[in-house]
C-alpha cells in the first residue's frame, strides 16, 4: 500500500483550481454580490470560483486515494528559454527597437534547442528579420519602431 | 427551391474575385503551416488570425474557413508522409496511411485521403445549406434561459467528449469561464479581476489564449525531443488513382461521410470522434479486413472522409446558435466578435450574404485543395523537412508580431509569454486546454444569459427547468453526466478516447 500523493497530476492540478477559486471567490467579495433577481457582478464569478475549488479539493482528495500514472518533471529550462524570450522582445520593442528585438528573441528561442548551431541561427535571425521588416512593418504597417528610445527615437 | 436561391447568393459572393483569392490564401496557408508536424488546426488558426483582421467580415471569415480545411489537410499529409499527425483527427489516417507511403503507395494514399475529403466536404456543405436554417428558425424564439441552457449542455457534451479525466475536464471549463469574465462588466460597468492593469479593462483577447496554450505549449513541450526528420518519400507519384482503388475507396468514403457529418455536431471533439469511428467500422465491416494496419486504403479514405465532414458540420452549431462545438469554432466565433457581428440565430437573416457566402466557400475551399495540393505536394514535402530548430524560433516570431499586432501593444506579448508556459504545465499535468477555450468562449455569455433569464423570471431560478425546452436541454446535460459517470460506460470511454 503506497501512501502519500498517488497521482499527481490530480494533486498539483487540484491545488491550481484551489488557488484560482479562492483568489476568484475572494476578490469577487468586493464587487456585491446582488440578488438572484438583480444579479450584482459578483454573483456569477463567487458561483464558479466556488464550485472550482470544490473540483480542486475533490480532485487532491482523489489523489491520496487512487493511482494515477507518473506526470514528467518540468522542464523549466526550455520554459524559461522559449517564454523569456518572448518577454524580452516585448521589453525591447520599444526601448531598443525591432532591429534588435527580432534577434534577441530567435537566438534565446534557439538556444532551447540541444541542436543550437550558432551559425544556423545568425542566418535565421538574418533572414527572419529581414523577412518580417518587409512583410510586417513595410507591407502590412505594423507600428514597431526599427530603433527604439534608447537611441532616441 | 429557396434552397437554391440561397445557395446561388452565397456562390455570387463567394466566388467574387476578391473571395476568391482570399479563400484561396487561407486554404494555402492553412496547408503550408497545417503540414508542419505539431501544429494541428487550433494553433494553426491562432497563428494566421490577425493576417484576417483587415479584411472585410466576409473576406475574413471565409479566409478563416480555408485555413482550417488547408491546416486539416496539410495535418493528413503529414501524417501520411511521416507518421507525425499534427493532431488528433489525423492519428487514425496515419496508421494506414504511413504504411502505404512505406509501401511506395504514398500518390495513392493522398489522393484518397483528398477525393474522400472532397466528397465529404460536398456533401456536408448541402447538409449545412439544409439544416442550418429551420434550424437558425427554432433558435430565433429561444429566450435567455434556453440559451443559458443550451450553453450548459454544449459544455456538459464537450466535457464529456474531453480526452483523459472527467474531473480536470470540468475544472478547465470552469477555469475558462472565469478567465472570461475577466475585464469590465457590462452591467455594473466595474473591473473585474483586471487587478488594476489598465490593458485588461476590456479582457483578455482570446488569440491570446489560444496561440499560448495551443501553439507555444506545445513548442516549449517539443524543443528537447525534436529534431530533424526524415520523410518516407521523397518524390510521390502515382497520384493518379485507377478505376480499381476508386471502386474499392467508394463505400468507405459514402459511410465515413455519413458518420463523420453526425459526430461532428455534437460538441467536444466532433471531427476526432467521426475519424476513429469510421475506421473501427472499416474494419470491422470490410472486405480486405486483414490489410487494415498494414496499408489498406480503405483505412485512409474512411477516416479522413469522416474528419472532413465532421469539420464542416461542426459549422452547424457554431453558425445557427453561436455556439462553439470545438475550440477551432471558438475562435471563429472571437473572430466574429472581433468583425462586429453577433453569432447566433440572427445572422442568417440579417447577413445572409455572409451566411450563404461562408457556406459557398467552403464547398470551393474544398476544390481548391483537390486540384492545387496534390500537384504542390513537392512543396509540402520541403515543408516538412525545414528542421524543427529553424522551424519553431520562426513560428514564436509570427506569434510574438501576430499577438502585438492585436492592439499594438507589447502587453499581448507578455500574455501569450504566460500562456505558453500555462499551456505547457497544463499540458503536463494532462488537463486538455481545449474545454478551457470554449469556456472562455461561453463566459460572458452565460452570464449574461443567465442575469437576463432571471430578471425575466423575477429571480425565480426554477424556469431553467419549467420551460420545456431548457428543461429538456439540463435534463440531456444530466443524463450525460450520469452516462459516463456509470462504471461500465467509463470503462469503455477510457478504451474509446485512448488514442
Amino acid at each position: 500500500m503506497k501512501t502519500g500523493i498517488r497521482n499527481p497530476s490530480d494533486f498539483w492540478s487540484g491545488l491550481i483550481y484551489i488557488a484560482f477559486g479562492v483568489v476568484v471567490v475572494t476578490e469577487a467579495h468586493d464587487y456585491g454580490m446582488g440578488t438572484a433577481l438583480r444579479m450584482g457582478p459578483g454573483y456569477f464569478p463567487t458561483v464558479l470560483g466556488g464550485i472550482l475549488t470544490l473540483i480542486g479539493i475533490i480532485a487532491i482528495v482523489r489523489s491520496f486515494r487512487i493511482d494515477g500514472e507518473p506526470i514528467g518533471r518540468l522542464n523549466l529550462r526550455s520554459m524559461a528559454l522559449i517564454a523569456g524570450p518572448i518577454a524580452l522582445f516585448a521589453l525591447l520593442l520599444q526601448t531598443a527597437g525591432f532591429l534588435i528585438a527580432m534577434p534577441v528573441l530567435i537566438f534565446g528561442s534557439a538556444y532551447a534547442s540541444p541542436q543550437f548551431n550558432l551559425l544556423r541561427t545568425a542566418l535565421l535571425a538574418l533572414g527572419l528579420t529581414a523577412a518580417c521588416y518587409f512583410i510586417f512593418l513595410k507591407g502590412l504597417g505594423i507600428p514597431m519602431p526599427l530603433l527604439g528610445s534608447w537611441f532616441g527615437n | 427551391m429557396e434552397l437554391l436561391t440561397n445557395l446561388e447568393m452565397g456562390f455570387a459572393t463567394a466566388l467574387s474575385l476578391s473571395n476568391l483569392f482570399y479563400c484561396l490564401i487561407g486554404v494555402l496557408l492553412g496547408t503550408a503551416i497545417g503540414v508542419l508536424p505539431g501544429l494541428g488546426p487550433t494553433a494553426t488558426i491562432a497563428m494566421l488570425l490577425p493576417v484576417t483582421f483587415n479584411l472585410p467580415p466576409v473576406a475574413a471569415l471565409i479566409m478563416l474557413a480555408g485555413i482550417y480545411y488547408g491546416s486539416q489537410y496539410g495535418g493528413s499529409t503529414t501524417a501520411i508522409l511521416v507518421n507525425l499527425p499534427g493532431e488528433a483527427s489525423s492519428v487514425v489516417t496515419s496508421l494506414d496511411g504511413y504504411q502505404m507511403a512505406r509501401n511506395g503507395q504514398a500518390g495513392k494514399a493522398l489522393a484518397a485521403a483528398a477525393l474522400g475529403s472532397f466528397f465529404a466536404g460536398t456533401v456536408a456543405t448541402i447538409l449545412i445549406a439544409m439544416f442550418a436554417p429551420p434550424l437558425a428558425e427554432i433558435a430565433l424564439k429561444f429566450g435567455p434561459s434556453e440559451y443559458f441552457s443550451l450553453m450548459v449542455l454544449g459544455l456538459v457534451v464537450a466535457v464529456v467528449l474531453a480526452h483523459g479525466s472527467l474531473l480536470h475536464a470540468v475544472g478547465m471549463v470552469i477555469l475558462g469561464l472565469l478567465l472570461g469574465l475577466i475585464g469590465t462588466d457590462v452591467n455594473s460597468g466595474i473591473q473585474r479581476y483586471t487587478f488594476d492593469v489598465p490593458q485588461l479593462a476590456d479582457g483578455l483577447n482570446f488569440v491570446v489564449i489560444a496561440m499560448g496554450m495551443f501553439g507555444l505549449g506545445e513548442i516549449i513541450s517539443n524543443v528537447q525531443t525534436e529534431g530533424e526528420r526524415s520523410v518516407m518519400v521523397k518524390k510521390v507519384t502515382g497520384l493518379m488513382p485507377t478505376k480499381e482503388d476508386l471502386k474499392r475507396i467508394a463505400a468507405p468514403v459514402l459511410r465515413g461521410t455519413a458518420l463523420g457529418s453526425m459526430l461532428g455536431i455534437l460538441p467536444g471533439s466532433g471531427s476526432i470522434l467521426g475519424a476513429f469511428a469510421a475506421y473501427s467500422l472499416e474494419k470491422r465491416i470490410s472486405k480486405n479486413r486483414a490489410q487494415f494496419g498494414k496499408g489498406a486504403i480503405e483505412g485512409v479514405a474512411a477516416p479522413e472522409s469522416a474528419n472532413n465532414a465532421g469539420a464542416q458540420t461542426s459549422f452547424i452549431p457554431m453558425l445557427t446558435l453561436g455556439i462553439p462545438s470545438n475550440p477551432v469554432m471558438a475562435l471563429m466565433i472571437g473572430a466574429m466578435i472581433l468583425q462586429g457581428i453577433q453569432p447566433g440565430p440572427s445572422v442568417i437573416t440579417e447577413q445572409p450574404q455572409l451566411f450563404w457566402g461562408i457556406i459557398a466557400s467552403m464547398w470551393v475551399g474544398n476544390f481548391f485543395l483537390v486540384i492545387l495540393n496534390l500537384p504542390m505536394i513537392g512543396l509540402w514535402v520541403k515543408m516538412i523537412l525545414v528542421p524543427y530548430p529553424l522551424l519553431y524560433p520562426a513560428i514564436l516570431v509570427f506569434c510574438c508580431i501576430g499577438a502585438f499586432s492585436l492592439n499594438n501593444s507589447e502587453f499581448d506579448v507578455y500574455m501569450i509569454a504566460i500562456f505558453g508556459a500555462l499551456g505547457y504545465i497544463f499540458a503536463k499535468l494532462k488537463c486538455e486546454p481545449a474545454p478551457m477555450l470554449l469556456g472562455f468562449i461561453l463566459g460572458p455569455l452565460m452570464e449574461e444569459y443567465l442575469r437576463r433569464a432571471l430578471v425575466l423570471s423575477r429571480g425565480d431560478a426554477s424556469v431553467f427547468i419549467t420551460r420545456p425546452i431548457s428543461g429538456s436541454m439540463l435534463l440531456i446535460a444530466v443524463a450525460a453526466i450520469a452516462f459516463v459517470l456509470a462504471p461500465s460506460v467509463r470503462r469503455r470511454r477510457d478504451e474509446a478516447l485512448q488514442e
